[in-house]
C-alpha cells in the first residue's frame, strides 16, 4: 500500500469514529427529546 | 487493491479537523452565546432537552453559514492573509464538498429546530441562515460598502431564536436584543477593517475604509455606537429588565463610547499605529458577552 492510500484509510478510519459518535450522540437527543414532548420532562 | 492517483491534495477524503473548521467554530462561539442568552432571558424556561438541542440548532445553522460562506468566497480568501490558510483556499478540501457540508448542516438545524421546539422559531432560523449567505455573502458584500450594516442583520437573529424557541413567540425585548447585535455589528466590524483594511482592498472587497477612506469610518464607527449604546440602555427605562442589566449596560456602553472616541481622534493611517481601533474591537467582543451575561443575570438575580 502507497503512503497516500494509508492517509486516505486513516481519514476514512477517523471521520467513521467521528459519524459513529456524533449518529450515537443524535439517538441519545432524540430520546430525550421524546421524553421532553410526551411531557415526563427528564 | 487498485491503488489511486492523488496528486492533488483536495482529492484526498477531507481530515475532520477541516470540515470542523469549515464551520468558523470561534464565530459560533459568540452565536451561541448571544442564542442562549435570549433563551434564559426569556419568562418561560423550556425543558432541559429542548433548550440543549435548540443551542445545538443554533449552533450548527451557524456552522452552516461559516461553511457556505467559506465555499462561496474560496477566491476571495485566497487573496487574503487572514484567510488564505482555510481549508478551502489552501486546497485541503474539494469545494463540492464543503457545499455539500453546508447545505445538509443548515437543512438539519432547521428540521430538528422545528421538531424539537416550534415551527416560528425553525422559520426564524431558516430565515438567518438564507439572509447570512444569500443576502450578505452572495449580494451585498462584494457590491456595497453597507454590507456590514444591512448584514448585520444575520447576526443578529440568535437571541430572538433562541427567546422562540424558548417561548414560541416574538416579543418587545428579543426585538430589543437583536437592535443592540445589529447596531453593534458595524462598529466591532469597520474596528477590524480598519487595521487590515490591506487584505480586504487585496481581495477587492468594498468595506468601508477602502471605500469611503479612514477618516470617513471613524466617523461612522462612533455614529454608529450612539444608537447601539441607546439601544443597549433601552431595556431598563422600558420596565423590561431590572438595575443589574440596566446599570451595568450603562457603564458598558459609556465605556465603548469612549474608545469610540479615541478612535475617533485618531489620525493614523499606518495599521501599527492603530491601537485605538485595535483597542475598542477587543472590547467590543467582552462589551457583548458581559452584555448578554448581565440580561440572565438580571433575570435569575433576586433584587
Amino acid at each position: 500500500m502507497r503512503p497516500e492510500d494509508e492517509i486516505i484509510r486513516k481519514r476514512q478510519r477517523e471521520r467513521a469514529r467521528i459519524m459513529a459518535i456524533l449518529l450515537g450522540g443524535f439517538v441519545v437527543l432524540l430520546f430525550f427529546i421524546t421524553m421532553a414532548k410526551t411531557g415526563l420532562n427528564w | 487493491m487498485p491503488t489511486l492517483e492523488m496528486a492533488n491534495p483536495a482529492a484526498l477524503p477531507a481530515d475532520w479537523r477541516d470540515i470542523f473548521a469549515l464551520t468558523k467554530p470561534r464565530v459560533m462561539s459568540l452565536v451561541v452565546f448571544t442564542g442562549l442568552a435570549g433563551m434564559l432571558a426569556a419568562p418561560a424556561i423550556p425543558p432541559l432537552a429542548l433548550g440543549f438541542t435548540a443551542i445545538l440548532c443554533i449552533a450548527l445553522a451557524a456552522g452552516a453559514c461559516g461553511a457556505l460562506n467559506q465555499w462561496y468566497e474560496a477566491d476571495l480568501d485566497a487573496k487574503m492573509r487572514r484567510t488564505a490558510k482555510r481549508p478551502l483556499p489552501a486546497g485541503r478540501m474539494d469545494p463540492q464538498s464543503a457545499l455539500h457540508f453546508g447545505v445538509g448542516l443548515g437543512g438539519f438545524s432547521v428540521l430538528l429546530m422545528g421538531l424539537a421546539t416550534n415551527w416560528l422559531a425553525a422559520i426564524l432560523l431558516a430565515a438567518s441562515i438564507l439572509f447570512y449567505v444569500l443576502i450578505y455573502t452572495v449580494w451585498l458584500k462584494p457590491r456595497t460598502a453597507q454590507n456590514i450594516v444591512i448584514g448585520g442583520a444575520a447576526g443578529a437573529f440568535p437571541p430572538l431564536i433562541g427567546w422562540v424557541a424558548a417561548t414560541g413567540h416574538v416579543a418587545a425585548l428579543p426585538l430589543l436584543l437583536f437592535a443592540i447585535i445589529f447596531l453593534w455589528t458595524p462598529p466591532h466590524f469597520w474596528a477590524l477593517s480598519l487595521f487590515v483594511r490591506s487584505d480586504y482592498a487585496a481581495a477587492g472587497i468594498p468595506m468601508l475604509p477602502v471605500v469611503a477612506g479612514v477618516t470617513n469610518t471613524r466617523r461612522q464607527i462612533f455614529f454608529y455606537s450612539l444608537p447601539m449604546a441607546a439601544a443597549a440602555v433601552a431595556p431598563w427605562p422600558l420596565g423590561l429588565t431590572g438595575p443589574i442589566y440596566g446599570v451595568s449596560a450603562a457603564i458598558l456602553s459609556f465605556v465603548f463610547l469612549v474608545l469610540a472616541g479615541r478612535v475617533l481622534a485618531n489620525k493614523a493611517t499606518d495599521p501599527a499605529k492603530m491601537e485605538p481601533e485595535k483597542h475598542l474591537f477587543a472590547f467590543s467582543v467582552f462589551y457583548l458577552f458581559a452584555l448578554f451575561t448581565v440580561l440572565v443575570a438580571d433575570r435569575f438575580l433576586p433584587w
